[in-house]
């Protein structure tokens, strides 16, 4: 069951995929919130809202990193405020995992903002003239037709979850158990001698998933194209 | 009834526009851009208008003066738009059941979607998808249909297999309906009432066979679709020929085609740029339909046209020459005359129940 992989990588496998499945399921509702108030909300500061939900996308992601340990580091004016709860990101796997989602967010809702986008209006006002709520008709309308958006976004995130480094190694390190994921145990491998055969098994597996995740989604869209009627 | 009067500015585009609909089917006629579907849009709630009323019966959807604007969904209106927009990802009985069941046998039944229930909307031809639209519309009980150019995206074949639905419609069910369409083939062949609209206004409203005879409305028509619509009757098949012979106030008409059983009511439109006028009783002609009518009205419009307004009977008709041909027969108001209508100038699509 080792496929030839020691323990030290299979902990930073497992815990890779960890952090960016809570990082991906974590961001994804407030993704769809957000692109659907960017794709159908006309309002002051839009342009803001949309830079800032880019922010991570443009910056160097240590900035990014640094931002995060500033804000949310033990002494940061929200990790302070959390601490007292006894919720705590610096150098623990949740912190990886807020890195990871703050990184993908802006993929996942440019992704699904496009979804919003491609639903016709008219749609929903003949939703509205057959006399359904505007609940009843983003449940049971918008979303199943912004699903495969949803998709996209949704596995776009988890691989860049999966693939982040900068800020990642800047706010929580790479604590072998605790923070080290699959980035930042190769770049950890790559500065000590003799590394190079657990650095390919490490990017093999890296390959692989990242395929398999590319494979998934396009057969759940083709599924759902399918049930959608445009194929 | 149903009462409209609003107003809207949207671009450079200004909407002014008030009409009374009373029961029965009522069109609204106009070339794209003239704003009618930003009027019905406006009935449905889609479209708040910046200043105005609009009313169903006792029911005010709308009342800018004391701030009521109803949602959409609390109108109980059916809209059937020009494109179906039926939801993709449900399957057609899942799309008809969306707004509610009321009658949903019936419905069924009498739009024939009982073999499409099962398929999902991407498989059906724009026919189908108008009919599914229309039950879907219907079976959410409204007080009031609207049907903004239901058939402009179909071809003629598709057009003549979903008219009889629409006549049937109209016969059979008591809700008033507001009908928006550029053709006039469609609007003669449904409507009781008819709305012309142009540049954002109501120029002529009225009832159908009054506004289409006035010779004043041939310029607001359009020189195409001006032209009389009579109530016919029929008297009776011509079967070698393969004629039918139809009856009414002002004399008989023979139309080719098998048009109904004997004693049917038949309603026929007569373009106004098909009927010619004789002074005399002509001889030695080909066309089968010569009636005696009387000169009502003569219209002078912009262009080289004279619109005539003509008496037959109870009914009125209406034929459209040129100014040189008026002036060399020196027609004039009372005139008794001949008006000559080709069978084959009347269409097919021109013709219904």
């Amino acid at each position: 069951m080792t496929l030839g992989l020691g323990p030290e990588e299979w902990t930073a496998i497992l815990l890779s995929l960890r952090v960016a499945l809570v990082a991906t399921l974590a961001a994804l509702p407030v993704a769809i919130w957000i692109a659907y108030v960017l794709a159908r909300k006309r309002f002051f500061g839009r342009q803001l809202l949309n830079g800032l939900v880019h922010l991570p996308l443009v910056l160097p992601p240590v900035v990014t990193g640094y931002l995060l340990l500033v804000v949310f580091g033990q002494q940061g004016a929200v990790g302070g405020f959390l601490a007292q709860f006894g919720i705590s990101f610096a150098f623990r796997w949740t912190g990886a995992a807020l890195a990871a989602a703050i990184m993908a967010f802006p993929l996942m809702v440019r992704a699904i903002r496009l979804g919003f986008e491609a639903v016709d209006p008219g749609l929903e006002d003949a939703a509205a003239t057959l006399g359904a709520s505007r609940w009843r008709i983003l449940w049971t309308v918008t979303l199943p037709l912004v699903l495969p958006g949803i998709l996209a976004g949704g596995i776009l995130g988890f691989a860049k979850a999966l693939g982040e480094f900068g800020a990642t190694i800047t706010f929580v390190a790479a604590i072998p158990g605790q923070t080290q994921t699959i980035p930042t145990a190769i770049y950890g491998l790559l500065q000590v001698p003799g590394g190079e055969p657990a650095v390919l098994r490490l990017v093999i597996v890296s390959v692989i998933l990242a395929m398999g995740a590319l494979l998934i989604s396009e057969w759940l869209a083709r599924r759902m194209a399918k049930r959608i009627g445009r194929a | 009834m149903i009462s409209v009067a609003i107003k809207k500015q949207l671009g450079g585009f200004a909407l002014d526009a008030s009409f009374e609909a009373p029961a029965g089917v009522t069109a609204i006629f106009g070339a794209s851009g003239s704003g009618k579907t930003t009027v019905v849009n406006a009935v449905a709630g889609l479209l708040t208008p910046a200043a105005g009323r609009i009313s169903v019966g006792d029911v005010v959807l709308f009342d800018h003066e004391k701030r009521r604007d109803l949602p959409p969904q609390q109108r109980r209106i059916g809209y059937v738009f020009q494109d179906a927009r039926l939801f993709p990802h449900m399957s057609v009985l899942r799309n008809l059941r969306f707004g509610g069941t009321y009658d949903e046998a019936r419905i069924i039944e009498v739009l024939g979607l009982g073999d499409l229930l099962e398929r999902m909307p991407a498989g059906l031809s724009g026919g189908e998808q108008q009919r599914v639209a229309l039950g879907r519309a219907l079976m959410c009980n409204p007080q009031l249909l609207l049907m903004d150019e239901p058939l402009a995206a179909l071809d003629g074949a598709r057009k003549a297999e979903i008219l009889p639905y629409f006549e049937r419609l109209r016969d059979d069910v008591k809700i008033p309906i507001l009908y928006v369409s550029h053709d006039m083939s469609e609007v003669a062949r449904l409507a009781t009432t008819l709305v012309v609209m142009d540049a954002g206004k109501v120029v002529i409203q009225g009832p159908l066979g009054q506004v289409l005879s006035q010779p004043q409305a041939v310029p607001l028509l359009g020189v195409r679709a001006a032209g009389a619509v009579i109530e016919t009757k029929v008297a009776g098949r011509l079967l070698d020929d393969g004629l039918t012979e139809l009856l009414f106030s002002g004399g008989r008409l023979m139309m080719p085609g098998i048009l109904g059983v004997l004693g049917q009511s038949v309603r026929i439109r007569i373009p106004a740029q098909d009927v010619i006028l004789a002074t005399e009783k002509p001889k030695g002609m080909s066309a089968l339909n010569v009636l005696p009518v009387t000169i009502t009205q003569i219209s002078q419009g912009r262009g080289p046209g004279v619109a005539v307004g003509l008496q037959a009977g109870k009914d009125h008709l209406l034929a459209r020459v040129t100014r040189r041909s008026a002036q060399r027969m020196e027609l004039a108001v009372g005139q008794n005359i001949f008006a000559i209508i080709k069978a084959t100038a009347v269409g097919p699509e021109d013709i219904g129940r």
